[in-house]
């Protein structure tokens, strides 16, 4: 079971009204869960337990429901995440073509797991499922910029122009 | 060719409508009808086949998730789930080919792969379905190796432990508590992740689980059992220097022979005491006798609420569960709940100061157990109101199922014990505290004792047919010397939040539906379906007729009694006039009423 | 009137769009020839050459253009009239093909759902609507019973392209007939096969045509609103549904009474949150309800009981861009298209090992063979076809004996792959059939919803076995264990993911069965892909003695002096391929089998 930060935030921080304004604009509906987690995790970065607490509240519905739902979705973050946030497809076509090696080799540059931040927060590994960019495989992303057809060896260039 | 039976509707028929209509289809080549709208699994067991379920539990709605009910369609490519499939006319089902049984072999085998294989050191052993599934379907525990949960065990809830290794995510649990409109337990992660639990895997402790073990008394296995507290109860009876004593919750009489081999509705009031003794108790009380106590402290309280005009409705106090349920999710109510004592603290409270004294014994001496149909009493009896000068006024609760457990382990044949009687002078108890367990027993045993109070007269009836029954919100108006008093039975905890819910929408229209805006005077609510009959201590059962047979043992309990008000019981009456003072009084109040705080809903 | 189509689809954004039109415009600008209109398009189709820069009415193609390539894109041809050879297609002789009709991968296609896509800016309702954009609609709306639309619709013989290929009208019709209210329609964007891209591309080049359809599926089965689920990777095609949602109601082509009649209809943009379960429909349908997507058993069908318990209607995006042609134009043209049983044309998503990946539409019925040599340009580096894999994660691989067989939803189901939504993966002979279908398996164990344990317990189980295999432990018992066991979770799971999960090891297993047994018993991986059945050997033709395999190797196996052949040392390599990596001469070869103590990396065993 990972371990979550307990980070804690202040009531008064200005985002959470704006969460408020996010859930009314959606008519405190339940069906919109995923569009409010959505907003929440643009405001937040992730999705720290007081926000779902808070979300739950406001749409009037159990914090296990919505914790429930924040960790089925790939999408959703429950921790912090790094600054710049590193995609590689492992979608058919770019597996194929050697998407898994750019995924060891990354893996291995960075010292992280997939799904993982680098120690000091500046990447944040992911392995994505088809970017859409199949006619250029293999494909990663740095904070979607794509980068098509890409080889272990181009890596060190893409890494150093994000810091 | 084939010949037509008509099979025997039963229940089934009159669940599904008054007008049964019937389709024709064919199950394992007989052709038979059955009524519409009812599922495969259904028409089979009227046909006489036990298709073998796991998810599927009568009293929540279906999920067809775990596979173990397959059956073969014709005409369609994959097996259906027999638990959640329509019948049909003219589908021809087979419920034991050898597609099918090897199908259901296959989904145990997986689901035994990441289970821990240690049935002899679980609580379940023995009454688990996964267990008896195996057994029946002559599963290989052995032909998948998987990692299991490494999920710790949560032990924080005094009512409640949770061992998710042995969790099958078959869901029960999680609809059991959504109905109830708590929503603590859900799903979390997905795929081979999936955990069944509350949100951040928090600990039951720390989120809104009001106890009430609904969610125990479904899982089909070990992953959510009541908090043993059976060694305890041994240790201290073999401690010379307790003094152990022992009550019993009235639903408790009608169910424990279930757990040990009776059939359900048997009455074993008499032999239960006999096993008590032979545990070793040294006084066997009966819980009812507080109940009692409980009406008249109660019928009291509410005919000074109703003189002085509030706080209105009076909602009762009883159920451990729903006082939870108030403080998370409706604390504005608390101010109209009554103040009492459950019938169990009030018992612990005597307990340990009437009887300690009319006996001369220490009262840190005693170890005060109660047996209770109920993992909330657990947890009532761990709060700090709940005693005083540091001293519990109960020391250890035991469920239903522990003590069928403890009896077991004594190795006493409970069908061929003699029957005994309670000990006095906390054993003596009126018909009225019988119904407690049962949903709108309070009320009825509360109206009784009002009515006579305030109209002098008696009741020409003592059975409020309007307040027995099934439904989820029942209601009757009680006309008291002039003064109409409208009343309402709520049981389960969805229809508690419905209930309120409805009350604070909108104005008094009293042509709507219960609970719509109506001003109530009165109001009993019981945290469990059914009562405590249904409560999350009671033997497992998977037929929802067991809670009638034990509704029927009480009502029986209560006809049968000579005296069948509270206010009339002798030692009642007399313990207030040699000890207690004046009902209502000081000493009650220090003794017989509590408190209540407002929590989070999380 | 000259217009100077610049693709903007997400291929040609990531190769670099958008400076290309920048350039343009300036140039245009500069050089002002006359009547010339610069225009962002969605997929124009061939995604591997982009960007790619179209100029109509002539139709004259431009490959790879970078930003410099403007100046004499405007000067020679939209001033001078002489088209810019140095960027126009070649073929594989190194012909020029300057316009789309000389070029196989366009001359050869039937757009239809594609009649839009790369011709018109997609953030322009204008632009559709010159192209007879909802007339369809305003059509139905105004003259049509409900009941004539879903005749035309089964007239056409349309069946779902979101992969089980239902026909659409016996959906529809099922949806009109229930009495409750009120109705949904929804369409099916989620798109989660990896490697197919069709309906990403419809949404970001024809946007209305997906809303307008929706629309006339709304009228048909009596639904006033409608959702599109969009996956969230899609931001651009969001952006582009966003535009035309806010264009279409602002010109009263969606919202209260449409066309002056009592027809009301909305549309709601939904996004999902990365689960491909969500493309299931009762998944779908629990994720709109802002719930996890945990598909339910069927029946109770969408079409009864969907939405928040009303009747709802979900399809494909395909689907529905077909609908406003169908209407327009009748059903008999689309009809006349395709196989007796299906009808039309279907878009595929080529990509993996072949020349032009991208976006294609052929009409059914179309083989293999046409749609990957004579369309797609053969498989790059003379590398031999080993198959074809449609249906993504659902689907199975097709090996080149069948490479004749026309394509529908029919003949893929009787080769044990599925048409599924036209993902369409290429394989040559450098793929592992065995590593192909754990690849699969390993995508489909994760996007398990978990919720029935054929799927959540029964695919790790399979994926255990392969693992296995892999990794050459492989056990004699194995492949019938994989077979029964995909078989049964073929037949138990509860919704589409778990049922089809098997099938690419099953499709691999029928074909490819020799190749599960080299990496069983004879411990070879015969593609070489394998880590622990292949070898790393140096070619000592190739190597220059450089060294840098050497540093990087952990090790440490590899031995050898400066400017001399290299060579490794098979009883200490760990396989890790790092050498492979950093070699600049492409020396280190990973070869098929367990070669120990290869004598000196000789040129038979380097090369192949
Ligand atoms: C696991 C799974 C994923 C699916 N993903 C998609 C998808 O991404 N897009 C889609 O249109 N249909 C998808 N489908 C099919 C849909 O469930 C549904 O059949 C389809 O949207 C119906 O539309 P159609 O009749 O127009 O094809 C998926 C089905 C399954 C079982
Ligand atoms: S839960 Fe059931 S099967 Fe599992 S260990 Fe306990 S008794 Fe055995
Ligand atoms: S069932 Fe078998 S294993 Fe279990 S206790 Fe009895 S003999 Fe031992
Ligand atoms: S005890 Fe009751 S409230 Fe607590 S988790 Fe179980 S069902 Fe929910
Ligand atoms: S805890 Fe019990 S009831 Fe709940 S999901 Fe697990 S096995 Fe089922
Ligand atoms: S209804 Fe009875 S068993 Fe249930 S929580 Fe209340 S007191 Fe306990
Ligand atoms: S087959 Fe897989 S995805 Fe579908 S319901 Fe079962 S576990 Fe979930
Ligand atoms: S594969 Fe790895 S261990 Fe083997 S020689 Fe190359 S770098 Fe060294
Ligand atoms: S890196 Fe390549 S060229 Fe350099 S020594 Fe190694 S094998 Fe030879
Ligand atoms: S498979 Fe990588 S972009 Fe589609
Ligand atoms: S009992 Fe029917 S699917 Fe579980
Ligand atoms: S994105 Fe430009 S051709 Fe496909």
């Amino acid at each position: 079971m990972p371990v979550l930060p307990a980070e804690c935030l202040e009531e008064s921080d200005p985002r959470f009204a704006r969460l408020d304004e996010v859930i009314e604009r959606y008519g405190r509906n339940p069906s919109a869960l995923i569009q409010v987690l959505h907003e929440a995790q643009k405001l937040f970065g992730y999705l720290p337990e007081q926000v779902q607490m808070r979300v739950a509240r406001r749409l009037g519905l159990p914090v296990s429901h919505v914790f429930g739902v924040s960790t089925f979705y790939a999408l959703f973050s429950l921790r912090p995440v790094g600054r710049h946030r590193i995609q590689v497809c492992m979608g058919t076509a770019c597996y194929v073509k050697g998407g898994e090696q750019l995924l060891a080799d990354l893996q291995e540059r960075l010292g992280v797991g997939i799904g993982e931040t680098t120690a000091d927060g500046r990447f944040e590994l992911q392995a994505a499922r088809c970017l859409g960019c199949c006619g250029l495989s293999p494909v990663i992303t740095v904070d979607g910029d794509v980068y098509a057809e890409c080889k272990p060896r181009l890596l060190p260039a893409i890494l150093k122009k994000y810091d | 060719m084939a010949v037509t039976e008509r099979l025997p509707l039963g229940r089934v028929a009159e669940e599904v409508r008054p007008e049964v209509e019937l389709v024709t289809l064919t199950i394992d080549g007989r052709v038979v009808q059955v009524p519409a709208g009812i599922t495969l699994l259904e028409a089979a067991r009227l046909a006489g086949m036990r298709i073998p379920t796991l998810c599927h539990h009568p009293a929540l709605p279906p999920e067809g998730a775990c596979r173990v009910c397959l059956v073969e369609v014709e005409g369609r490519s994959n097996l259906v789930p027999s638990c959640q499939f329509p019948v049909a006319d003219g589908l021809r089902v087979r419920t034991n080919s050898p597609v099918v049984r090897e199908a259901r072999r296959t989904v145990v085998e997986l689901l035994l792969a990441r289970h821990p294989h240690d049935c002899l050191g679980c609580v379940r052993n023995g009454s688990c379905e996964l267990q008896e599934l195996a057994r029946q379907v002559g599963a290989d525990p052995d032909r998948f190796q998987g990692q299991p949960s490494s999920v710790p065990v949560d032990d924080s809830s005094p009512a409640l432990v949770r061992d998710p290794a042995r969790c099958i995510l078959c869901g029960r649990c999680v609809r059991a508590c959504s109905l109830q409109a708590v929503g603590a337990l859900g799903y979390a992660y997905r795929g081979l992740a999936t955990t069944v639990g509350p949100a951040f895997s928090h600990r039951l402790a720390e989120v809104s689980c009001v106890a009430c073990g609904q969610c125990a008394s479904v899982c089909p296995v070990g992953a959510i059992v009541e908090r043993d507290d059976t060694a305890r109860v041994w240790e201290a009876l073999a401690d010379p220097a307790r003094y152990v004593v022992v009550q019993v919750a009235p639903a408790v009489r009608a169910s424990l022979g279930e757990a040990l081999g009776l059939p359900p509705g048997t009455p074993v009031t008499g032999k239960l005491v006999t096993a008590l003794r032979r545990l070793g108790f040294r006084q066997v009380f009966d819980t009812e006798f507080t109940a009692d106590l409980t009406i008249v402290e109660e019928a009291n309280e509410f005919l000074h609420r109703l003189a002085e005009g509030g706080p209105l409705p009076m909602f009762t106090s009883c159920s451990a569960g729903w006082v939870k349920f108030c403080e998370h999710f409706f604390p504005s109510r608390l101010p109209q709940v009554s103040t009492c004592k459950s019938p169990q603290q009030m018992m612990g409270a005597l307990v340990k100061t009437y009887f300690a004294e009319v006996q001369q014994v220490d009262p840190d001496s005693i170890f005060s157990v109660s047996v209770m149909p109920c993992t909330a009493k657990k947890l009532e009896a761990a709060r700090p109101e709940m005693g005083g000068g540091g001293r519990r006024d109960v020391d250890a609760v035991l469920t239903t199922r522990e003590l069928a457990r403890m009896i077991r382990e004594a190795g006493l044949d409970l069908a061929a014990l003699p029957e005994d009687r309670f000990d006095p002078p906390l054993g003596a108890a009126t018909g009225a505290a019988s119904v407690f367990g049962v949903t709108g027993g309070v009320m009825e045993a509360a109206l009784r004792t009002v009515y006579e109070w305030v109209t002098g007269s008696e009741l020409g009836t003592l059975e409020f047919a309007a307040l027995r029954g099934w439904e989820g919100v029942r209601e009757a108006t009680i006309h008291l010397d002039g003064q109409r008093v409208r009343v309402a039975v709520v049981h389960g905890l969805g229809n508690a939040a419905r209930f309120l819910r409805a009350l604070e929408e909108g104005a008094p229209s009293p042509a709507e539906g219960p609970g719509q805006g109506r001003p109530y005077h009165f109001v009993e609510i019981m945290a469990c379906p059914g009562g405590c009959v249904g409560g999350g201590g009671q033997p497992y059962a998977l037929d929802p007729e067991v809670k009638r047979a034990r509704a029927a043992v009480l009502y029986r309990e209560d006809s049968s009694r000579r005296l069948r008000l509270s206010h009339r019981n002798p030692t009642v009456q007399w313990l207030y006039r040699h000890w207690l003072g004046e009902v209502g009084g000081e000493k009650a109040h220090r003794l017989l009423h509590t408190t209540y705080q407002p929590r989070e809903p999380y | 009137m000259r217009r100077v189509l610049v693709c903007g689809g997400a291929g040609c954004v990531s190769s670099g769009c958008a400076a290309v039109r920048d350039a343009l415009l300036a140039r245009v600008a500069e050089a002002s020839p006359a009547g010339v209109e610069v225009v962002v398009t969605g997929c124009i189709g061939a995604c591997a050459l982009g960007p790619l820069v179209l100029v109509e009415p002539e139709d004259v193609l431009y490959c790879r253009v970078r930003p410099d390539d403007a100046r004499e894109i405007v000067e020679s041809h939209l001033v001078g009239g002489r088209v810019v050879e140095r960027l126009a297609w070649r073929d594989a002789e190194g012909r020029v093909c300057p316009t789309l009709a000389d070029i196989p991968f366009f001359a050869r296609q039937v757009k239809l759902v594609l009649r839009n896509c790369g011709r018109i800016d997609p953030e322009d309702v204008d632009e559709y609507l010159e192209r007879g954009g909802y007339r369809a609609l305003e059509e139905v709306v105004t003259r049509w019973t409900p009941a004539r639309v879903i005749e035309a619709v089964e007239a056409a013989g349309l069946r779902g392209r979101g992969g089980a290929g239902f026909p659409t009208a016996r959906k529809w019709e099922f949806a009109r007939r229930e009495p409750e209210r009120p109705k949904y329609v929804v369409c099916n964007a989620d798109e989660g096969d990896p490697g197919a891209f069709m309906d990403r591309s419809v949404l970001e080049g024809d946007p209305h045509s997906v809303l307008e359809g929706l629309a006339i599926a709304g009228y048909a089965i009596g639904a006033e609103k409608g959702f599109v689920y969009v996956r969230a990777e899609y931001p651009l095609a969001l952006s582009r549904l966003e535009i035309a949602l806010a264009q279409a109601y602002e010109r009263g082509l969606l919202g209260r009474r449409l066309f002056g009649t009592d027809f009301n209809f909305d549309v709601e943009v939904r996004v999902g949150a990365g689960a491909f379960v969500c493309g299931e429909e009762t998944a779908l349908l629990a994720s709109l309800e802002g719930r996890r997507g945990m598909p339910r058993p069927r029946p109770p069908f969408p079409a009864r009981s969907g939405y928040l318990g009303h009747p709802t209607v979900i399809n494909n995006v395909e689907t529905l861009a077909n609908v406003p042609l169908i209407i327009r134009e009748g059903p008999e043209k689309f009809a006349s298209l395709g196989t007796e049983k299906s009808r039309g044309t279907k878009v595929f998503a080529l990509a993996g090992k072949i020349n032009l990946t991208g976006l294609v539409e052929v009409p059914m019925g179309t083989t293999l063979r046409e749609i990957i040599f004579d369309i797609g340009g053969g498989i790059p580096g003379g590398k031999r076809f080993k198959a074809a894999q449609t249906g993504g994660p659902s689907g199975g691989c097709i090996p080149a004996q069948f490479l004749d067989v026309p394509v529908d939803y029919e003949s893929l189901a009787g080769l044990g792959s599925i048409m599924g939504s036209g993902g369409l993966i290429v394989l040559d002979e450098d793929t592992c059939m065995v590593d192909v279908a754990r690849f699969f398996l390993q995508f489909t164990r994760d996007e398990s919803c978990g919720k029935c344990p054929p799927c959540r317990e029964g695919i790790p189980q399979m994926l255990a076995i392969l693992d296995r295999i892999v990794a050459g432990r492989g056990r004699e018992t194995d492949l019938e264990d994989l077979e029964r066991l995909g078989r049964f979770i073929k037949l138990t799971a509860l919704c589409g993911l778990g049922q089809t999960a098997p099938n690419p090891v099953l499709s691999t297993l029928r074909y490819f069965r020799s190749e599960y047994e080299a990496h069983i018993f004879r411990q070879e991986c015969p593609a070489a892909v394998c880590r622990s059945l292949t070898s790393f050997v140096v070619d000592r033709a190739e190597c220059m003695g450089c060294g840098a395999c050497t540093r990087v190797c952990p090790a440490g196996a590899i031995s050898g002096r400066v400017k001399e052949p290299h060579e490794i040392d098979q009883e200490k390599c760990i396989r890790c391929g790092q050498c492979r990596t950093v070699c600049a001469f492409s020396a280190v070869h990973q070869v098929p089998g367990r070669a120990v103590a290869v004598a000196t990396g000789g040129s038979g065993h380097g090369s192949h």
